[in-house]
This record gives structure tokens, sequence and C-alpha cells, in this order.
């Protein structure tokens, strides 16, 4: 290595006109929104929400929070996934807690199949926002995926008690997932 | 296809979670320790984001945002390249900023500092490096402003970036600062970087890269996570 990494810094609360311009009502195009699904993905429609809470229990009005994942298929829409998406399902939502009225996350997508044999279906995520230096990495997996959950090598990896931050519920065709920055039930965050 | 795994967030560089100086962190920081975690596929992929996905207008924040007339304040280029940690260009790599005006005032809602809004400013803008990670951005120098964060607290003069790299992993959210700023010293979010690393986030005065009769030119290289030696163990 002959170079040292840029440091990160907070996103800060403005970010909203540059990052998620549309949702925030800017007149400036949104390169992703909350929406992820096309007209011509293929899979289980579903959606995903999901308020961020901070040390004292009080919900954040300024995070904003990416998705990454794979297509109904399980594949990735990125070379380094050599088995190619069949869809046009590009995988990337980011959406800021700004604007609904309960100050949620909210996703409309496609669940993710499972990316190999031992791995659950599971979204990426990473968390920033004003008073978060560094933006932080957890994962989202589904409630109603008990058995490729029990196996799977990263969820069986963190201690059982904290299993359940990692575990969007679902609701109907919803799923409820909220982050929790510390406290009791502070969710595992990843070192990725 | 390169499956090698990353290397780690070097926390010699990064701000830790949790600043008491910077008062909005103790109780938005993580507290527990990272999980560590065995790279997969979605690691190693992340959002592409080709040419296409820009508009013509997207780099030049001096035309992007024009309603009636050119904004205020003095014009300048902020370029660079966008490498790893072995010095390889970062290619076709999406860059978004966002800033404040010369006055230093946010287009955003909830910024309240009593300076001016500019009509014909927005100041957001994107890009992306080319197949050498060179990119290049026309803006507005944007001005210092104030913030509740203690007394008399100032931010020095910056500009948001915003990248993503060849993976979701390589993503990085910082602030590019100006040179000779007496406001660095005094602000907890720049000082939050180790010293010794935080100076890597002050771009540097260029007459390369300054436009003659035009604009001054600042010359700001951003470096990502590297790719380990040895391949991924499946
Ligand atoms: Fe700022």
């Amino acid at each position: 290595m002959t170079l040292k990494q840029t440091p990160s810094q907070t996103v800060g609360p403005y970010f909203a006109y540059g990052l998620t311009p549309e949702q925030y009502g800017y007149d400036f195009k949104d390169l992703a929104s909350g929406d992820l699904s096309t007209a011509a993905s293929q899979g289980q429609s579903i959606r995903i929400e999901g308020c961020v809470y901070d040390g004292e229990g009080n919900k954040v009005p300024d995070a904003m929070i990416e998705i990454w994942q794979a297509d109904g298929q399980g594949r990735f829409a990125h070379p380094a996934d050599g088995r190619g998406s069949n869809t046009d399902f590009k995988g990337f939502g980011r959406f800021g807690t700004g604007t609904d009225g309960h100050n949620r996350f909210i996703f409309d997508t496609i669940k993710p199949g499972a990316i190999d044999q031992q791995q659950a279906p599971h979204i990426s995520v990473i968390v920033t926002m004003r008073g978060l230096l560094t933006h932080t990495f957890t994962r989202i997996y589904f409630s109603d995926e008990g058995a490729a959950n029990e196996t799977d090598p990263v969820l069986s990896s963190v201690d059982e008690d904290r299993r359940p931050t990692l575990i969007a519920q679902k609701q109907g065709s919803t799923y409820r997932f909220d982050i929790h920055m510390q406290g009791e039930n502070e969710t595992v965050f990843f070192d990725v | 296809m390169n499956d090698r795994p990353f290397n780690r967030r070097d926390w010699a560089s990064h701000p830790p979670f949790i600043d008491p100086a910077y008062k909005s962190t103790p109780l938005r920081g993580q507290t527990k320790p990272l999980m560590p975690i065995i790279p997969g596929l979605s690691e190693l992929t992340g959002p592409v984001y080709g040419a296409e996905a820009v508009g013509p207008l997207d780099s030049d924040l001096t035309k992007n945002g024009v309603k009636d007339g050119e904004p205020q304040g003095e014009r300048i280029i902020v370029a660079g390249r966008v490498l790893d940690e072995d010095g390889k260009p970062q290619p076709n790599t999406l860059l978004e900023i966002w800033q404040a005006n010369a006055a230093g005032r946010y287009v955003h809602h909830s910024d309240q500092h009593d300076a001016p809004l500019d009509p014909n400013f927005l100041g957001a803008g994107r890009c992306v490096a080319d197949e050498n990670g060179f990119y290049r951005f026309t803006t507005i120098k944007p001005g210092a402003y104030p913030w509740p964060n203690h007394k008399n607290a100032w931010r020095p003069n910056h500009i948001h970036f915003s990248l993503f790299g060849p993976a979701f992993a390589t993503r990085l959210i910082t602030q590019m600062y100006f040179p000779g700023d007496p406001l660095l010293e005094l602000d907890p979010i720049y000082k939050s970087s180790p010293e010794g690393a935080r100076e890597r986030m002050v771009a540097e005065f260029s007459l390369d890269v300054t436009q003659e009769l035009f604009a001054l030119g600042y010359r700001f290289d951003i470096v990502l996570r590297g790719r380990q030696a040895t391949p991924m163990e499946t």
C-alpha cells in the first residue's frame, strides 16, 4: 500500500438536496429512491419500513439509509457477480427519514433470492446521519426465512440474543426493520 | 474478475463513532464492537452508475441551478483523481457533492442561518470519474457558516463528497476543505479524524487546475480502500 484512505466525515444535516433531492422536493433528479422495483423485475414485491432510534430512544429525523441487494433470483447487477443479473433490477435504494410523518424509511422492492446454498436471503444496509462520523453497515434478514436463517453463516456468527436486531418482522407484505444506534437492542453493525 | 476482498477500514484515518467534542455523536454513534464478517458477494458488489446516469450540467454547479442569471461568489474548479490504497485509479466511479452557497447558506429547508439564498445556485452536483479515475467540478467557493455545537462555532469552508467506488464496501462520505482556513483547527468535525490523517481532506491550490481568466483551481485526490493481496476463500 502506498496511499492512505481518505478519512470519513459525517453526511451532516443538509444532504437531502444532493443525495435524495426528489424525495425532499428539490428540483434535481434522484439517482436512487426508495422504490427499487421496475416494470420488468421478477420476484415477490415487498415493502421494508422502519425507524432509526438514537441512544435516548428518539426517532432520528435526518438519517439516510441505503440498501443493496440481489434480485429475485439471488443475482447482483454488478460485474463481480459472474452469473449476471437476468432482470433489469438495479438493487440499490436510498431514502431519508425526513419526509415521512413518522420519520420512517420506506423501501418498495423485490424480496432478494438466496445468493448461494449457504446464505439466507438478505439485504445490505448503510446507515448514515448527522452525528455519525463514519457510516455503519448492517444487514436485513427476513422473519419468514426461519430455516435458511438457522444456517446462514453470518447470522450464526452473531450472539443469539442479538440476532433479532437483524431480522425484519413480516406483517402482511410489509417487513418492519428498526435500527437502534445504541442501548439494550443496539443493532448489530458489521466490520465490512 | 477481481474477487479479492477489500482492506479493512483504516481506523487510524477515520473518526471514532463517538467524539464528545462533536455533540451530536454521543447519542447517535454506535457503541458495541463491530461484528467481524467474512466478505461475500454482498460486500464485493455494489451499485453501478455509468456516465449515462448523470446529466450534462450535473458537474457544473455554476450552471445547474441557474434561474435568471449567474450565481454570486467566487467561481472555482475542483478536480482530482479517485484512487485506491495501491494508487490504482478507480474508474467510472460516481461522485456526488453538495455545499453551501458563497454566503454560507444551504438550500435545505432546515438551514435557518440568516444569510441570503442565491436564486441561481442549488449547490448539488455529481459526475462519474473517467477511465483513469479523473473527475472535475466547476462550482462556487462555499462560505463558512455557524452551527450550534458550541459557543461561536463555525464550520470551515467545505464541500460534502459522496462516493461508491467499486463495491458497497468501499463507500465513502467525506468533506473537502480549503488550504489555509483558520477555522480548521477550531472545527470538531475536521478534528474528529486523527492528526496526520485529517490533512488528507484539505485540497491543494493548483495553478494547473486553475483556468486562466476564469476560475481558481483546487486539486483533491480521494483514496478508497484497496484490495487485499490474497483472493477470497470460498
Ligand atoms: Fe456542511
